[in-house]
């Protein structure tokens, strides 16, 4: 997903000189051909990430669309003042990227383990959260983020996720569920990151018929978007890899409820949320592993069974 | 007008505001007057009624607190009118008691202390990408060099060769509960930013004509280092009662003092 990102970027870049790059001394074997392609708009900050967010807002604030790159946590928690204070209060055109969502650095610990980030990003104003679920959104999320005026947290899988949506040149759209599946079932499962190739490949084996959408946009999110699959689907499953408090499920539940008091949503679903329920794991383990550990997989009775005519 | 009526103006006015609104921070304010007075009666290339013209000097305050004195730099140079600065502290006011940079003039906003200097890099960077002639300033207060995000940027603005960034401490030796070298050392402060690639100035902050050397010595740009000058001060510099007392990091002048202030203050 992440070198997905980068070509796409590296094409974006070649017609629109206001990308820049910084990475914060991580991205070997990504970024190289960023580099040798853009010299005078690529840099290595070092691990000094408070430093790199506030160069970053400085560049932004004299015309670059400023990415800056980095694991997990690194570009995003270890900075979070800077990003609040110095990009999103002046709406700054910086982009942070953050590599290695949930568990995908498995076995390199909590400090890797990128598990509160969307709850923490979308509770800044200006925000705007993105959440590619496959190489195609990836790169959709590249066109569009080297086109968008504003701070955005992009948060990327790692590598060798497979392709889940069937159209390479995906449309996606701010604030919009993304469509992957139809289904005149009850059911939803909603979702997000590189978490969706799994789920899907769990649906299958197990026969379930359900719709399956994914949020390439946490925030923002349209309620209206949300009551028209609730009202279609009203058995709904958000499945996160992310801490349950603040996140992904968090944000749909709000955005209904939003929907329900505006008079757009009639009835409320029910929403089974399988997130990671407030703890640590510090067992050593494949992303695969760690998700199962963490409750993270689909079973036939999260479901209805579907009647038949 | 001289710098060095300009910085008893800018005095003048500061004291002015947080005796009106009963605010903080006069100390740190004083102690900036003269290198703020020298930096905008003489200094920098700026256009107050175009206050975004795209060449202007980039002037940076990094300890945001001491916003007073900038707010009157700003105004009495013609950014806004002096009648907004009687706002200063209330309801609805564009004058928070931190720098805002909604104010005309105020490049950033500040508080939290150590995001000028990254920030100011990230200025002095796209210039010297743009090649852009125009030079950015930015003052730290002595406590903030506790922050670690300021020796990431001197680190990186000495990397990078960014000789177009002039580095301003204020060096008043007082931060919030103690002196600075019994909080956390910082001394020898001139060897360790030499260390850390800086060319180093090292000054009395209130003397007008070493201010001068400095800021002509840097728009030399003869070397390719970031500039830093330590300006020595002194906290509540120019009123007697102040002067190196840390409780006028709190206190607000009453009307008494405030009249003995301007007495002491004569333009």
């Amino acid at each position: 997903m992440r070198t997905a990102f980068i070509n796409q970027l590296i094409e974006e870049a070649a017609h629109n000189e206001r990308i820049f790059l910084i990475v914060g001394d991580l991205g070997f074997h990504v970024v190289e051909p960023f580099r040798d392609r853009f010299p005078d708009r690529f840099l290595n900050a070092g691990i000094a990430e408070q430093n790199m967010t506030g160069v970053a807002a400085g560049l932004a604030r004299e015309g670059y669309n400023v990415y800056i790159y980095s694991i997990a946590n690194f570009p995003m928690l270890r900075c979070i003042e800077q990003i609040r204070n110095d990009v999103c209060y002046y709406g700054g055109n910086v982009k942070i990227v953050a590599v290695g969502a949930g568990y995908a650095y498995g076995s390199l610990g909590v400090s890797h383990h990128a598990t509160e980030d969307v709850a923490v990003m979308r509770a800044l104003p200006q925000m705007t959260v993105a959440s590619p679920s496959d190489p195609s959104e990836a790169r959709a999320i590249a066109t569009l983020s080297a086109r968008f005026e504003g701070p955005m947290y992009i948060r990327l899988g790692k590598a060798g996720e497979k392709q889940v949506f069937p159209d390479d040149a995906t449309a996606i759209e701010l604030g919009q569920p993304h469509c992957l599946k139809e289904s005149a079932s009850p059911n939803l499962l909603l979702t997000t990151g590189s978490v969706l190739s799994e789920a899907v490949s769990q649906i299958d084996a197990l026969g379930i018929d359900t719709a399956v959408y994914t949020l390439p946009f946490v925030k923002p999110l349209s309620a209206e978007a949300l009551a028209r699959l609730a009202t279609r689907h009203p058995n709904m499953v958000v499945l996160e890899e992310h801490q349950k408090s603040g996140g992904i499920g968090s944000a749909v539940i709000e955005r209904l409820n939003d929907a329900l008091t505006e008079g757009t949503l009639a009835h409320w679903p029910r929403i089974r949320r399988l997130a990671i329920d407030d703890y640590y794991l510090s067992t050593a383990g494949k992303e695969t592993y760690m998700r199962r550990e963490a409750g993270l997989t689909l079973r036939t009775e999260y479901f209805e069974p579907t009647h038949k005519e | 007008m001289t710098s060095i009526e300009f910085a008893t103006r800018i005095r003048r006015t500061a004291i002015g505001m947080v005796h009106r609104a009963n605010a903080s921070h006069i100390g740190g304010a004083l102690s900036m007057a003269d290198i703020l007075g020298v930096l905008y009666n003489d200094v920098l290339n700026v256009k107050p009624q175009e206050s975004q013209w795209d060449g202007r000097d980039r002037l940076l305050l990094s300890k945001g607190h001491a916003c007073v004195s900038l707010y009157a730099a700003l105004a009495l140079k013609g950014f806004f009118p002096l009648e907004l600065l009687d706002t200063y502290g209330t309801d609805g006011s564009v004058l928070l008691s931190h720098i805002s940079h909604h104010v005309p003039g105020v490049e950033i906003s500040a508080g939290s202390l150590g995001h000028g200097l990254p920030y100011a890099a990230g200025l002095a960077l796209a210039a010297q990408k743009k090649h852009s002639p125009h030079d950015i300033y930015v003052i730290l207060g002595d406590g903030e060099m506790d922050e670690g995000s300021n020796w990431e940027a001197l680190l990186f603005a000495a990397h990078h060769k960014l000789n177009n960034l002039c580095v301003i401490i204020d060096y008043n030796k007082i931060q919030s509960l103690g002196d600075t070298n019994d909080v956390m050392r910082l001394e020898p402060l001139a060897d360790k930013l030499r260390a850390f690639g800086q060319h180093v100035i090292d000054i009395d902050g209130h003397d007008h004509d070493q201010l001068h050397a400095a800021f002509a010595d840097f728009k030399l740009h003869a070397t390719d280092q970031p500039t830093v000058v330590i300006a020595n001060t002194v906290k509540g510099k120019g009123v007697s009662f102040m002067e190196n007392r840390l409780e006028w990091h709190y206190k607000s002048p009453n009307d008494e003092q405030f009249a003995q202030a301007m007495e002491e203050l004569p333009l």
